[in-house]
């Protein structure tokens, strides 16, 4: 288990989209941080690299990845984690998130964040690769909650037991993606208050707030919404029961101008404003 | 069952593309790996419009998607990152059109243009490095950005048409084959076509010859001195494009 520390960050902050590098490079934009997207800027050079280099003499940097597959039975790619050391180190992050998933196996990639099963045997896995990463990194990490569509027949503990104990188990924080707990809680019927309940408040140190779209038979994780008034109501919850945690609009897809985003997150600070941590 | 068993069980799902559910999913599960199937394919298939924007532009949305569904059907991703998705994706087009050349030299002026995009860096030499060259042993190191590809047809054409939203021109072949040189100058990738001449110095010069040696090899037996003066011209454009990035 990692005895390192993840310092809280209270803040409000935008996911680092290429339709606002512009508004990033002409000028100040009023938030406390910008996530990015690993994977895009582990590249050799040119404008990406330039960009982040502007945007992180401006803002602290949180690093969002999509590709570590913290769960995949045959271990984390090594080419994988020198290459996400390498940006780290660049940019001196506030934290390395990933999510809590599977993306490959075997040489094949699906870039897709495919679900795990919640049983002893994934927790033994996840848990050494978490281990595995954050000694690469030489920092703790964060993993997200991903969405899901479908449940394993063989599952032992819900998501948010099995978060837990991955938790306790590697040092590992949270960041907390409230819509993936909406959507996967409607399309898997559990309560998402009582997910959030079952979480370790201490290891949470950044929440997500998006939006879905409703599916044939699914909700479907988008990203491609502003935040429904579901996902505001678990915000409520969240802030009750965490306190000050970074949060942030992820905005993935039909991406608005920069002040629509700008007036969706001073929601969020006005909501948080005005509720306190439950004793 | 092991996780590894499950995840080769979901990936060969996934990759199959049937409906067949795999053993280790609940029974609820049946529209939820439907959702699966779809994603994986349609984010190929964004991934592949998005690098190669002309030529989805030149083949219009079902030809474009027909081709990319092809290709991620026989070539399942492997890298951790998906700027490395559609390498192959211009042989797939040669394959699939083969009457039609400028649709793989779009493609793979599309790829070119986008790995030189965020390829790695390097300097161009400065006028003051150029000064203390010792051209006799000279050996040029060019931009790691560099790809060169060949052509038959006027696709350079087309695609500068297309990346700036006007009408492209009629397909037309060449009068003799060609070649295209791909590189970014500073942040900006750029292209050029270029002739056989500077083709067989460019290779040359990859190929580790000197400076000297090149001009020699070039010139031949016959007209030496206007070698040696499309030689200089070359290297002139190249400084200019910033291409060389230094000696050794």
């Amino acid at each position: 288990m990692s005895d390192r520390v993840i310092a809280p960050f209270e803040g409000f902050g935008l996911g680092l989209r290429p339709p606002h590098y512009a508004d990033f490079l002409k000028r100040e934009v009023p938030i406390d941080f910008v996530e990015v997207i690993s994977e895009n800027f582990m590249v050799p050079g040119g404008r990406p690299l330039y960009i982040l280099d502007a945007v992180r003499e401006r803002h602290p940097v949180a690093m969002h990845g999509v590709s570590m597959s913290i769960g995949s039975a045959d271990g984390v790619k090594p080419d994988y984690l020198r290459r996400l050391k390498t940006l780290v180190d660049r940019v001196d992050p506030l934290w390395v998130s990933d999510h809590l998933c599977w993306t490959g196996l075997e040489g094949f990639n699906s870039h897709d964040l495919l679900p795990l099963p919640y049983t002893e045997e994934a927790m033994e896995v996840v848990c050494a690769n978490i281990a595995c990463v954050q000694d690469v990194l030489e920092r703790p990490i964060l993993l997200e909650n991903p969405s899901s569509y479908l449940t394993f027949a063989d599952d032992e503990m819900t998501e948010h037991e099995f978060m837990a104990r991955m938790c306790e188990a590697t040092g590992c924080f949270l960041l907390l993606d409230l819509n993936n707990i909406y959507v996967s809680g409607t399309n898997h019927g559990f309560d998402p208050a009582t997910y959030i309940a079952g979480l370790p408040a201490d290891q949470v140190r950044q929440i997500h707030l998006a939006g879905h779209s409703q599916g044939k038979d699914l909700l479907i994780d988008t990203h491609d919404q502003p935040v429904p008034d579901p996902v505001w109501a678990l915000y409520d919850i969240a802030c009750r029961r965490f306190g000050p945690v970074a949060t942030m609009i992820e905005r993935d897809d039909d991406i608005p101008p920069l002040s629509d985003l700008l007036a969706e997150l001073d929601i969020a600070r006005v909501r948080a404003g005005g509720l306190e941590r439950a004793a | 069952m092991s996780l590894l068993a499950i995840q080769r069980g979901l990936r060969d799902h996934i990759l199959a593309n049937k409906a067949d559910r795999p053993d280790a999913i609940a029974a609820s599960g049946e529209a939820g790996l439907a959702v699966y199937r779809h994603a994986y394919r349609a984010q190929l298939v964004a991934c592949l419009r998005d690098t190669f924007e002309q030529t989805w532009s030149w083949l219009g949305d079902d030809g474009f998607d027909a081709a990319a569904l092809s290709h991620v059907s026989t070539h399942p991703p492997s890298g951790w990152t998906l700027d490395a998705y559609g390498e192959d994706f211009p042989q797939t087009l040669a394959g699939l059109y083969r009457d039609d050349p400028e649709v793989a030299e779009l493609a793979w002026l599309d790829w070119s243009l986008r790995r030189a995009f965020d390829g790695p860096d390097a300097e161009p030499l400065t006028p003051e490095a150029l000064a203390q060259v010792d051209w006799e042993t000279a050996v040029l190191t060019l931009s790691p950005t560099l790809a060169i590809g060949a052509f038959t047809t006027n696709s350079a054409a087309i695609w500068g048409a297309l990346s700036e939203g006007q009408a492209p021109p009629a397909v037309d072949r060449l009068p003799a084959p060609a070649a295209i040189r791909v590189w970014r100058q500073g942040l900006s990738p750029r292209y050029r076509t270029i002739d056989a001449f500077e083709q067989q110095a460019l290779a040359m010069v990859l190929d580790g010859c000197a400076f000297a040696r090149l001009c020699e090899q070039l010139a031949g037996p016959d007209d030496a001195e206007r070698a040696i003066e499309q030689v200089g011209g070359l290297l002139g454009a190249w400084l200019g494009d910033g291409l060389v990035c230094g000696t050794g």
